[in-house]
């Protein structure tokens, strides 16, 4: 199975921020060393988890403080994508900011699953900050038990 | 210029206790009327958040829920470690008007400042 490289979110602390064009440096030279192939191109990355039964693959993303209407899940062939923007509540111009960890903007990440799904029946949702996809498995990805029979 | 921090031109002191916690991306933002902080936790339902006051320090403690699906993990980046971290408070904070609340996993604490500690304007006679 191919999955993406998961690139965690640059250092929380602004202050590092002058140091990720040389961040950036070191993962390229890791990524063409490296079997996975990145998706994540800019912005933030949310932590993504890939479950699997022998019924469905559930694949957990957490990316807190989002509207439900702000994510897009989309399926192609069995490329599943995740992808969404994340806005600032706060308005500008009010007070001072102190310290900001937090990203804001757009995201996307994109896995192969592992096995072929019905399409029109995955479901997601979103809870406590982390969008769940379940994506029930076609009938020709179900294990199938053979009986052996006695001649 | 007030210091969320009792050490001036240092950050809020993030401490890790033990490898069962992790520290979570926090906002903090300043108003006339004391701060607004903004804690990233995934995974953490209402009513499994920790607020504590004492010793001039405020401790914000998440605690995920622990389901783990029946279901053969393929692959991981999400951490088990619950959430923690301390800041040491402005004194300036009135401790009893503290507020805090989740939705969709981002803690927010309201830390008001206390009547006497609020920019007042004098009036030039």
């Amino acid at each position: 199975m191919r999955l993406i490289s998961y690139k965690p979110q640059l250092s929380p602390w602004s202050s590092f921020d002058r140091l990720s064009s040389l961040r950036d440096l070191l993962d390229s030279a890791f990524e063409l060393a490296g079997t996975f192939s990145p998706t994540v191109d800019r912005g933030w990355a949310p932590a993504l988890d890939i479950y699997e039964d022998d019924d469905k693959v559930t694949v957990k993303v957490e990316a807190a403080g989002m509207k439900k209407e702000d994510f897009d899940v989309s399926l192609h062939d069995d490329n599943l994508t995740v992808s969404g923007e994340r806005r600032s509540e706060k308005k500008e111009g009010e007070g001072e900011s102190f310290r900001s960890e937090r990203f804001f903007g757009r995201f996307s990440r994109t896995i192969t699953l592992p096995a072929a799904v019905k399409a029109d029946e995955v479901k997601a949702t979103y809870e406590d900050g982390v969008l769940t996809v379940i994506l029930p498995k076609a009938e020709e990805a179900k294990p199938r038990k053979i009986e052996v029979s006695v001649n | 210029m007030s210091q969320l921090v009792t050490r001036p031109n240092e950050a809020p002191v993030v401490r890790r206790e033990s490898n069962e916690f992790i520290a979570p991306a926090v906002n903090i933002h300043q108003d006339a009327d004391g701060y607004s902080l903004e804690v990233e936790m995934p995974g953490v339902p209402k009513g499994s958040v920790e607020v504590t006051f004492e010793d001039g320090k405020l401790t914000l403690v998440g605690r995920r829920k622990r389901e783990e699906p029946d279901e053969h993990r393929v692959y991981r980046e999400s951490s088990d470690a619950d959430y923690r971290r301390v800041f040491d408070l402005d004194p300036t904070i009135d401790s009893s008007r503290i507020e805090a609340s989740i939705e969709q996993g981002v803690l927010t604490v309201r830390l008001p400042k206390a009547e006497a500690a609020k920019p007042r304007r004098i009036a030039v006679a």
